[in-house]
């Protein structure tokens, strides 16, 4: 079975994000991009599954700008089999991503797919969830388990509520929650194998995909900042201070 | 004309206070009216306490064996089914019951949603947090198409449930529902503390508290507070407590009267988990620790020394 895993490239999550002063976007000249940790967490899975003999090959895929390029490379260094880049240097919603992996799925016919729960740079959660609609198969967000038997996969998601485990068929979208696995780290001479896997780029107006980009954004803000407060110098202090601020 | 329909949220026959706080959200518009819709095995009680609810002009049920549980595959099609009658909005929470399910929603009905909205400017234009809150950004949606979005609970106090009692109305939804997606269990944490997302006090704890253990301290003091328990990602990865007490960006966003860090050093992820809160407290043997920056009431040092005699204090 073949297992397709959406590998997003985005702002490193160490990056203190600043937003321009004139409100038109965040500062992204020269700040350090790394795979979205949630797509390496859906990679390890998928490569796990393979090793495990459930899968036979596992296709990372990104939709972005030329240069992702690299970042594609490391997800073939990572040990994904081959990549496809969807190339554009749009900056397309999750609309319109749900639409373009469809594209793949029916182009590659994976059993299983595999995403972020969310992009850290949008935060949207939405592109696992949208793409099940679209391909009129299950989904099972927020995975925190993956069990793979025959025809069926197990997942145990992270609600609210608890841990929440649901049945689904094959095939399926899952989208990946941090406690899934540790993603392996990559080795060197990894990056020197994955310099000759498959890697194939596709045009993304070649795949004619309906755009989905409804929304606009029409201006980037800091968020109100909290300020620094008092320091108090012992438990007693503590307890007087919130009987003022009426808490106690 | 905007007619808001919210999707209700519920467990065990219980309506989540996250319905009222969407509520709250949909009356920023000043809609024409503001509709709940329950999808569940025996609506009828979760019903009556969304008709309590001020502001909601209506209560719609649809009773079906395969709602008992929320599944995204089988909810969604109904909402969708609903929506199309001249409806505007489609609301949901913005919790892993709204965020699993409204992305269905809107990728059915053809349209884009907007996540996690902290403020409604007009009908058709939110802000809403990216980049783990640390930009706000303001997003337009076309006012041709229905609009779909989620609502960041935390943004929005729950409405009252007052003297309100509006009409509950039966539906049929004839609309095929798909059966590969299957309820197996869910296991649920046992616990009469307040619930986390909806706590006036919460206390959390971080990889400062050391084990599973020692987290005992940090329950004892919730105890003696009220309050609810959380915890950073650190301490949940390390196994001191389940996951559904993690707050944070990939956690519970959370807006308590009172937070009170402990052990916590202050990570991005975290901090964005609290925002909201009232105030903070933060309890950390480091001096330099960030979550100084942010705590209204800082006190340095032994959380194993300091705990005991906050306690002793609080007698
Ligand atoms: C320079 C730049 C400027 C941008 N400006 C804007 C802007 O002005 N407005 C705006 O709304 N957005 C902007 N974006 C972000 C872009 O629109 C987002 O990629 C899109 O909104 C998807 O949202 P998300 O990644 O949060 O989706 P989510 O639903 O959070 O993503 C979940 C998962 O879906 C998969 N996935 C999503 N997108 C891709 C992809 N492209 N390739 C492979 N897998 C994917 C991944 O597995 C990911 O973990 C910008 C991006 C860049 C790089
Ligand atoms: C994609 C992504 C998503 C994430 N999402 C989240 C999220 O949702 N929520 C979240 O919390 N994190 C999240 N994180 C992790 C986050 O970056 C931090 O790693 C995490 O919050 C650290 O937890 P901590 O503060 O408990 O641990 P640490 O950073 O290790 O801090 C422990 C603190 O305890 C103090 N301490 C130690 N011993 C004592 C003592 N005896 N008395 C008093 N103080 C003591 C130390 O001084 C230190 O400040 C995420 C990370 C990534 C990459």
């Amino acid at each position: 079975m073949k297992i397709l895993v959406g590998y997003k490239r985005v702002v490193d999550y160490n990056v203190r994000i600043q937003v321009k002063p004139d409100g038109s976007g965040v500062v992204s000249d020269g700040v350090k991009l790394s795979a979205n940790p949630f797509d390496d967490i859906a990679l390890e899975e998928a490569l796990r599954l393979r090793e495990k003999g459930i899968a036979t090959e596992v296709i990372v895929a990104t939709i972005g700008p030329a240069d992702c390029q690299a970042h594609l490379r490391n997800g073939l260094a990572m040990g994904a089999n081959r990549a496809i880049h969807v190339v554009t240097s749009d900056a397309i919603q999750p609309l319109t991503a749900a639409r373009t992996l469809l594209k793949l799925i029916e182009k590659e016919q994976p059993q299983i797919v595999i995403l972020g729960k969310q992009a850290i740079d949008d935060d949207c959660n939405q592109t696992g969830q949208m793409l099940a609609a679209l391909w009129n198969r299950p989904q099972a967000t927020f995975a925190s388990k993956v069990d793979v038997t025959g025809n069926a996969v197990r997942v145990t998601r992270e609600v609210d509520a608890g841990l929440e485990t649901i049945e689904v068929d094959l095939p399926a979208v899952i989208t990946t929650d941090l406690r899934l696995n540790e993603p392996r780290f990559i080795k060197l001479p990894d990056i020197m194998k994955a310099k000759s896997k498959p890697l194939e780029t596709i045009e993304f107006a070649a795949l004619a995909v309906e755009s989905g980009d409804h929304l606009k954004t029409t201006n980037y803000a800091p968020p109100a900042k909290r300020s620094r407060g008092v320091m108090v110098k012992d438990a007693a202090e503590l307890v007087a201070a919130l009987k003022t601020k009426g808490l106690l | 004309m905007a007619r808001i329909l919210i999707i209700a949220e519920h467990l065990n026959g219980k309506l989540n206070s996250s319905t009222a706080r969407c509520v709250t959200c949909a009356r920023e518009i000043k809609p024409d009216a503001i509709d709940v819709l329950v999808l569940s095995e025996a609506p009828d009680s979760i019903a009556a306490e969304a008709a309590k609810i001020e502001s909601v002009s209506k209560v719609l049920t649809v009773a079906n064996p395969a709602n008992a549980h929320a599944l995204a595959a089988v909810c969604a099609p109904q909402i969708a089914a609903v929506a199309k009658n001249g409806y505007s909005h489609v609301f949901a929470p913005s919790t892993t019951f709204g965020k699993d399910l409204a992305p269905r929603v809107a990728a059915l009905l053809g349209v884009a949603q907007v996540s996690d909205v902290m403020k409604a400017n007009d009908a058709h234009t939110f802000q809403r947090p990216i980049y783990a809150g640390n930009a706000i950004v303001t997003v337009h949606a076309p006012a041709d198409q229905i609009l779909v979005a989620t609502v960041r609970t935390a943004s929005y106090p729950a409405a009252g449930n007052g003297a309100n009692a509006a009409p509950i109305e039966a539906m049929n939804v004839s609309v095929e529902l798909p059966t590969h997606t299957r309820f197996v269990e869910l296991a649920q944490a046992k616990s009469d503390r307040p619930d986390l997302q909806s706590a006036r006090r919460v206390v959390s704890g971080g990889r400062g508290v050391g084990s599973k253990e020692n987290f005992a301290i940090i329950f004892q003091l919730a105890d003696k507070l009220g309050a609810a328990v959380g915890a950073s990602r650190a301490a949940v990865d390390a196994g001191y407590v389940p996951s559904d007490l993690q707050v944070g960006q990939t956690g519970k966003i959370i807006a308590p009267e009172l937070y009170m860090a402990i052990g916590i050093s202050g990570a991005i992820q975290h901090l964005t988990g609290i925002k909201d809160a009232g105030t903070i407290v933060a309890i950390n043997k480091d001096g330099e620790a960030p979550i100084f920056e942010v705590a209204d009431i800082g006190l340095v040092g032994d959380l194993f020394k300091l705990i005991p005699e906050l306690e002793q204090a609080l007698n």
